[in-house]
């Protein structure tokens, strides 16, 4: 890993002094983990390729793999702002350094993913997954014969608290009946560990599962006993050919293909983007053979209408887990509630890890 | 509330889980047991998950793909002990190296094979004894490597004690110098035990990502090679409590994932953290009550020929 950074580094440093002739933009991207995790990695430099073919000669892309989020991106961000005209840094976890490096490279214009810290130079963008997740919850609760949904669940962290709410308040709707089973594995990453919590979900009666990891490994215990699961981040259909339903895709090449054009007509500003269903940013995965036509209809009319903005997946009446009010009828959560979302809707069971 | 059937099927997913650790930790026992501290086991564990997945996809028999598995784990031990025992480099620096190196060198191997996946590992099926209730499931069930692994811990324990060989490595483990003194060679005897050791590990990552989860990404056995490490330390060097140590942790953290499907109210960091305590408070209680069964008095030192 550590080679592939000198190596990068190395072509960014070659490519400084090429860029005296031709002078396309020069853009660089950060990744927190290997571009070959089949995952959140994976399809970010389905981005950046995305971005090569769309500007050819007119752009230069360069990347960093399995950058550690800690001082260390801090180095590897500054290498690539000495040489590039834009640096993509995406993962939550370089957001400080990605801040701190900018204010010296006030010439260089930065994108960075899933934060909420900008300035003048820099630019956040995320995606709503929780649109995806509705979808997903609506598939498992009519799928569901047991009607227990297995949730493999890392961090709580807001992102993940409000997928699983999502994705319960959607199966709900369909199946009155249906019960969230959810596991915290305390892991974004480990296949042993993320199969486990599948096999222990299915165990309990679960018959669909979600995840919130980044593994195949419950896709692939989903095949072997013969239930259902969801892909994510990626189509995962190769781990589980029969058991995938659909999956939420994670598509940052329509955003990354119009950032840079912004920045190559010169139109670029430090923009906050949080975007679903409608700026192809959130894709889900083609359907399985198990999903019946009808549900598939259902389910991409649930799509187009997040996507057209006639719903809302968190749309009152809805109380928190307590029992306490949240949302009143047919009021909308705000974008703020959501970003910190730190609580369970009501039926969910179960206490939140704080 | 409960209903209890899902025991059975529990009990054999601690099995599993718990195999990879079993079949790593007794080779870094030997390796230890003749005096060698090799730090490296979570990159041979590694190189054997990205071989045997390899063999697999590449259509070898399962069989095949765990025979080059071990192979990995051995060659990434030959490497090892060229450099500790024949040319003296510092053995936890050199350990270290090798987890790094393994761990790299399997993320470039494996890059190929991001997002494919093996079918599932066939199971043991006895007739008559495998169709048993609770009984057949429990104990005729698994698939043939579980057997190997448990038949390798009464082979060691036996080993240790009754055989000629075992007293020799265990010698060259406690007083390398007296071994010498009366005759043997140290280095052959402690590389042999080195190579032993990846071997096994070798096999504990293949049976991580051929059996357990079949699939291969980068980083997979996500520091089990160090649980390992650390249960034959708690083990105080002795296989058949590292069966049990390692079943214990694989059973806790089995456990532990039901508790939160029940919705049983223990934050789930407690719980994740259960496992590593649980082991680590039974193992030092149970090593605790018998005296004199330290580490072997040599190990980590560096035996050099003088004379």
């Amino acid at each position: 890993m550590q080679v592939t950074k000198w190596m990068a580094a190395g072509v960014a440093a070659l490519m400084s002094v090429s860029a005296l002739a031709a002078d396309p933009l020069k853009i660089g991207f950060v990744y927190v983990g290997p571009v070959s995790d089949g995952g959140w990695t994976y399809e970010h430099n389905v981005g950046r390729l995305a971005v090569e073919e769309a500007y050819g000669d007119k752009v230069e892309t360069t990347f960093v793999e399995s950058v550690s989020e800690g001082p260390d991106s801090e180095r590897v961000i500054t290498q690539l702002a000495q040489s590039h005209d834009m640096v993509f840094t995406t993962s939550f976890g370089f957001m400080n350094p990605t801040v701190k490096v900018a204010k010296r490279f006030p010439n260089v214009k930065f994108e960075h993913a899933t934060g909420f810290k900008r300035a003048d130079n820099v630019a956040t963008y995320g995606s709503r997954f929780y649109e995806g997740r509705a979808v997903i919850g609506t598939v498992a609760g009519e799928m569901t014969k047991t009607n227990i949904i297995g949730y493999i669940a890392s961090f709580p962290i807001p992102e993940v608290v409000r997928g699983i709410n999502a994705a319960y308040l959607a199966a709900k709707q369909v199946n009155p009946d249906v019960k969230m089973k959810i596991v915290w594995v305390n892991t974004w990453f480990d296949p042993g560990k993320e199969g486990d919590a599948a096999k222990a979900l299915i165990d309990q009666g679960a018959d669909v599962l979600m995840q919130h990891t980044d593994s195949g490994a419950p896709m692939q215990i989903a095949e072997q006993q013969g239930i259902y699961a969801f892909g994510q981040a990626s189509d995962m259909k190769t781990f589980g050919p029969n058991a995938q339903l659909t999956g939420i895709i994670d598509d940052w090449a329509p955003y990354y293909v119009q950032q840079v054009g912004k920045a190559l007509d010169g139109t670029w500003s430090n923009t906050d983007t949080w975007g679903g269903f409608n700026t192809g940013m959130v894709a889900l995965a083609p359907f399985g053979d198990a999903v019946p036509a009808e549900l598939q209809a259902r389910a991409l009319e649930i799509r187009d209408n997040i996507a057209n903005g006639n719903l809302h997946p968190f749309t009152g009446p809805i109380n928190k887990q307590d029992g306490s009010p949240w949302l009143a009828d047919g009021e909308v959560a705000d974008d703020g509630t959501l970003l910190g979302m730190n609580f369970y809707v009501e039926g969910i069971d179960g206490s939140l890890p704080q | 509330m409960m209903d209890l059937g899902f025991l059975i099927p529990a009990l054999q997913s601690i099995i599993i889980a718990s195999t990879p650790l079993v079949f790593t930790a007794l080779g870094e026992v030997v390796t230890e047991r003749a005096g060698v501290l090799n730090l490296g086991v979570e990159g041979m564990m590694i190189m054997g998950a990205v071989v045997g997945f390899a063999c697999v996809i590449a259509g070898f028999s399962p069989f095949t793909a765990f025979v080059f598995a071990a192979l990995a784990g051995l060659g990434m031990a030959l490497l090892f002990g060229i450099m500790t025992l024949l040319l003296y480099a510092n053995a936890v620096a050199t350990g270290l190296a090798l987890t790094l190196f393994g761990l790299g060198l399997s993320a470039l191997v494996g890059s190929q094979f991001v997002g494919l996946s093996a079918g599932a590992f066939p199971k043991v099926s006895i007739p008559v004894l495998s169709d048993l209730p609770v009984v057949g499931p429990l104990l005729f069930g698994h698939d043939a490597l579980v057997y190997v692994s448990l038949a390798l811990v009464v082979a060691l324990i036996w080993f240790f004690k009754h055989t000629r060989a075992g007293l020799i490595v265990r010698a060259v483990g406690d007083d390398h110098d007296a071994a010498h003194a009366i005759g043997y060679n140290v280095i052959a005897i402690r590389m042999g035990a080195v190579l032993f050791g990846g071997a096994m590990a070798g096999l504990g990552g293949a049976y991580l990502s051929v059996v357990q989860t079949p699939l291969f990404i980068e980083n997979m056995t996500a520091g089990r090679g160090w649980i390992a490490l650390a249960l034959v330390v708690f083990a105080s060097w002795r296989p058949g409590r590292v069966l049990l140590g390692a079943y214990l942790f694989g059973g806790i953290s089995i456990i532990q994932l039901h508790v939160q499907g029940f919705g049983i109210a223990i934050p789930s960091q407690i719980l994740s953290m259960l496992p590593y305590l649980a082991t680590i408070v039974v193992l030092t209680v149970i090593s605790a009550r018998a005296a004199q069964q330290g580490a072997p008095r040599s190990l980590g030192k560096t035996f050099k020929v003088t004379r």
